[in-house]
């Protein structure tokens, strides 16, 4: 141990690695939001089905469970958190495409972005500034969340419109909270794998979008 | 949707259900309860963000 180390209090070495954990959230959090952009565009230029959506999502999520945890704690989990999040750019490409095609297309996709941007600067520049815990809310975030799986396993067999739009406005609500709880959590040490925390960050910004792209789409439209 | 992505999509969406609910259940029985205040500081950026997008809709919309 160095003298640096032995001399500082607990609580300074405390808000070092907490100060650490943020700053690495956010700076892979931002190369992977442009890797995936990136992504998207070569979907969008390759001109990749729909089906690829899904497709990206179910190989996607499956590492998200099985391989992520396993390697989230060595150098192998940022190729692993590059290559989910690559994916799932890769799958938005030709949902983007198939917006743009819409009338307004052009101005629901950019709308989207731009709100899922203010959206998730504004809730995690409250949670950092105000420095509040809000891990009061895990128990009503974990449940929401299993509540809207059940409602989204129902509707991949009804496809009932309106129950899509239930989703979306739950998922836009849900996500809102998880930013707050996932923030406050890397703020008071509650989350220290700044790979973790940005997989859960980026699945939070990522369903906003989708969320947000189904809303305006559906009120957008003509019919 | 094709009928194979459906199922596939159904199975991991189940998968994730059994790998939450651990999580959701330890957060909901042994998470720490809110304290006055605490609900308060949460629904204003909540509500916040439901106008925001009604904003968006009107914005579209129009």
């Amino acid at each position: 141990m160095n003298t640096l180390e032995r001399t500082l209090p607990r609580s300074t070495e405390g808000t070092f690695a907490t100060n650490k954990v943020i700053k690495n959230t956010y700076l892979l959090l931002s190369a992977t939001l442009l890797f995936s952009g990136l992504m998207a565009m070569v979907a969008m230029v390759l001109a990749v089905p729909v089906w690829t959506y899904t497709v990206s999502l179910i190989v996607a999520m499956l590492m998200g469970m099985f391989v992520l945890p396993r390697t989230q704690d060595s150098a192998a989990g940022l190729g692993v958190i590059f290559a989910i999040t690559g994916l799932m750019g890769f799958g938005l490409g030709p949902v983007i495409q198939m917006y743009l095609q819409l009338p307004n297309g052009a101005q629901t996709v950019a709308l989207a972005l731009g709100g899922t941007g203010v959206i998730f600067l504004g809730l995690s520049g409250y949670a950092l500034s105000s420095r509040r815990d809000f891990s009061f809310m895990g128990g009503f975030i974990f449940a929401g969340m299993m509540v809207m799986l059940v409602a989204v396993l129902a509707n991949i067999f009804l496809q009932i419109p309106a129950l899509q739009l239930a989703i979306a406005a739950g998922f836009i609500l849900l996500m809102s909270g998880f930013i707050l709880f996932q923030t406050s959590q890397m703020v008071h040490g509650g989350e220290t794998n700044y790979i973790s925390a940005t997989y859960g960050l980026y699945l939070s910004i990522f369903n906003l979008f989708i969320s947000l792209l189904q809303i305006l789409g559906i009120f957008g439209g003509d019919e | 949707m094709n009928i194979w992505l459906q199922i596939g999509s159904a199975v991991v969406v189940v998968l994730m259900l059994v790998f939450l609910y651990p999580t959701a259940k330890q957060w909901m029985t042994d998470g720490p309860r809110a304290k006055p205040g605490d609900w308060q500081a949460a629904l204003i950026p909540l509500l916040l963000v439901v106008g925001f997008v009604v904003l968006l809709i009107l914005l579209v919309k129009g």
